[in-house]
């Protein structure tokens, strides 16, 4: 058999060069007479050396990276096809700090196997979950996952099995699993990784729930800024459906399970559930008035269990080993593990799930690694463009959902963005008014006006104009926000604009205190 | 009413037929309109609605409603620029602004060669590999003012 090099088709990886690499090294190897199988897997998540390459060594992964088109003869001159030494080994793939270091229950295979190939997700307990699920009645999947502890890693962490449950009990002609899977956040890319490197575990993932609650039929609503994940999802669908794990009667089980998946259009309301809702069902996503829940009435009027990516692809290694293995993981009410999403300007970005409770500190430098430029970090992003800014007098704070809510904070989907002390923070919080007055759906006035005139207040604080009221006028404008806002976009953008004024009031122009 | 015209015309109609069986096919009907046409031609608007049996204001209130539509013919090539945070955190501003300038465009508009397009996009989900763009169909990371230029470099004169 010839020896089998992986090199990423995430789209992280193809930004740095991936494919020319992956070409590159099927032709060396033809120019050389060598056989070699170029298998293109997704990213491990270690965005500072990608391209990664890693060469297939018996059991042992043996890693290469970062790796470009012209550092390919000297690779194949120094024999890394046999893992032989060179400048860019990172010795074995599996023995690298930040990699050995993580707890990946949810993205074990991310990077790992082809994420299309039926055969290469089984050997590595692939589809073990929807077999046990096979042999259990509704209630009892549904108790099994709210017996986990898992909540909703979108970033509202509500409790995955009391919304199953809503579901599972009401009484309609048909019910639907709709996978939110409209990634905007900044900072966020988990949802991208796991759908472009193990897309299988998220299929399982919907199949489980649609068992557990009784829906036929499930839709991915995924964003238009993820053409790779789209491509590869499709792929998938179509090996599993192959495989028999899709369609009617699966594996004999008298079960069907339909799936479907459906392109956002650039609006990052459609994150919000009920707005994805009305888009999947094509109209404008405008926010819906809840109650009914969409667990109650959903998806074309119907019970609908909506769920992130990383939630329903948590799911099947739930079943497989249970609720207890799972809980185990993690600290409080904040259960398992999360896949932590490392950006912005940092030496080492990249994907590291962990069990809750690491400090963003950890996080920041003991992976991260600290500022890419050198510079000293500032402020933190956590949570996306709706999570609060921490100075680093926060950066001690514990990554759990109830230790960020004390500090007026939050985790959303796992975004981590660190900004050097170059970051000018009120500049930031206009930021932040601005995109949601680019992105509100404008349902609701708090939001649709609000964040217009908020974002006009700061330029006004910033010029220096009437300063001491405006300021006074933004903090009011900010409660009207967060308490009259129909959603969590109007909401919660008084979130990094009132952290920004709190933790960096010198950007305002504040007297320093020093 | 030109050739050209009926052409459309029955492009159109078979995409609408082709959708109009599925629940909520507005969105999947656009999509596809504009990958064959480069964007929702205003005059397909009734067309459309007909034959989904919506309203025009409905069908024009979805075009509008998301960022992705457009309702005129992009240029030949798209470049679109991360704006969101984690760009901004690694120079995604002095970028965009360098794109600018380059291309002697705003952004949301097309050189007047019809050369290129330039979008603000609100996050491509490479943000470990900030600042992002994708020109085209294809992302890259990590891009610098040089590196924007080289890259730019096969389909674009530059404007000054």
């Amino acid at each position: 058999m010839s020896p089998r090099v992986f090199v990423p088709r995430d789209s992280g990886a193809l930004s740095l060069g991936a494919e020319s690499v992956a070409r590159g090294i099927t032709e060396e190897a033809a120019r050389r007479g060598i056989d070699v199988a170029v298998v293109r897997n997704g990213s491990r998540g270690l965005y500072w050396l990608e391209p990664l390459v890693e060469v297939e060594i018996g059991d042992t992964r043996v890693a290469y990276g970062p790796v470009h088109t012209q550092d390919l003869p000297s690779l194949f001159d120094a024999a890394f096809l046999q893992g032989g030494a060179h400048v860019l080994s990172h010795g074995p793939t599996a023995q690298i700090a930040y990699l050995a270091r993580q707890q990946r229950l949810t993205c074990p295979r991310v990077g790992l196997i082809d994420p299309v190939d039926v055969a290469d997700y089984e050997r590595c307990e692939g589809f073990a979950g929807l077999r046990r699920a096979l042999s259990m009645r509704p209630e009892e999947i549904v108790r099994e996952v709210a017996d986990s502890g898992l909540r909703g890693r979108g970033g509202a962490a509500f409790p995955t099995g009391t919304k199953w449950r809503t579901v599972l009990e009401q009484a309609a002609p048909q019910k639907y699993i709709a996978c939110n899977a409209d990634e905007g956040d900044s900072g966020t890319f988990a949802d991208r990784m796991l759908m472009e490197g193990d897309p299988l575990s998220l299929i399982e993932g919907m199949i489980i729930a649609g068992f557990a609650v009784g829906a036929t039929r499930g839709y991915i609503y995924l964003r238009a800024e993820y053409p790779h994940a789209h491509r590869t999802l499709l792929e998938a669908i179509a090996a599993a459906r192959a495989a028999g794990y899709l369609g009617t009667d699966i594996k004999g089980s008298e079960r069907d399970f339909e799936l479907e998946v459906r392109v956002g259009a650039g609006a990052y309301i459609c994150g919000e559930e009920t707005s994805m809702l009305e888009s999947l069902e094509g109209r404008r996503g405008e926010v819906r008035v809840r109650p009914p829940l969409p667990a109650v009435k959903g998806l074309f009027g119907m019970p609908t269990a909506v769920n992130n990516v990383v939630s329903l692809a948590t799911v099947p290694v739930i079943l497989a080993r249970g609720a207890a293995f799972y809980r185990d993981y993690g600290v409080g009410q904040s259960r398992g593990t999360l896949p932590v999403q490392l950006a912005g300007n940092l030496r080492r970005g990249g994907l590291v799930e962990l069990a809750f409770g690491p400090s963003l500190r950890e996080l920041l430098y003991d992976f991260g690694g600290g500022s890419a430029s050198g510079r000293p970090l500032r402020a933190v992003q956590v949570g996306g463009p709706l999570g609060a800014y921490l100075p680093e007098s926060q950066f001690d704070t514990p990554l759990d959902y109830e230790a960020l809510a004390g500090i007026g904070a939050l985790l959303g989907h796992g975004g981590v963005v660190a900004f050097d002390d170059t970051v000018d923070m009120a500049r930031m919080a206009r930021f932040a008014m601005r995109f949601c007055a680019h992105e509100s759906c404008g349902k609701c006035t708090p939001c649709r006006i609000g964040s217009t005139r908020g974002a006009e207040l700061i330029d006004r604080i910033i010029l220096g104009q009437e300063r001491e009221r405006n300021l006074r006028t933004l903090v009011d404008l900010c409660e009207t926000m967060q308490h009259g806002s129909l959603c969590g976009l109007g909401g919660m953008t008084p979130f990094p604009v009132r952290s920004a004024l709190e933790h960096f009031p010198e950007d305002f122009g504040a007297a320093r205190a020093h | 009413m030109t050739a050209h015209d009926d052409t459309m015309r029955e492009r159109i109609d078979s995409i609408v037929a082709a959708h109009a069986a599925r629940p909520g096919p507005l969105l999947e009907v656009l999509h596809e309109v504009q990958r064959d046409f480069g964007h929702v031609p205003p005059a397909a608007i009734p067309q459309i609605a007909r034959g989904l049996n919506l309203s025009r204001a409905e069908v024009h209130g979805v075009v509008t409603f998301y960022h992705h539509f457009r309702s005129t013919p992009p240029g030949r090539h798209r470049l679109q620029i991360c704006r969101a945070e984690s760009c901004q955190a690694m120079q995604g501003d002095a970028l965009a602004a360098h794109a600018e300038r380059r291309l002697g465009v705003r952004f949301g508009e097309t050189t007047s060669d019809g050369g290129c397009t330039l979008e603000a996009v609100y996050c491509l989900g490479n943000c470990a590999c900030s600042p992002a763009i994708f020109i085209d169909d294809t992302p890259h990371g990590r891009v610098t003012p040089e590196r924007l230029d080289e890259l730019l470099g096969d389909f674009v004169a530059a404007a000054d």
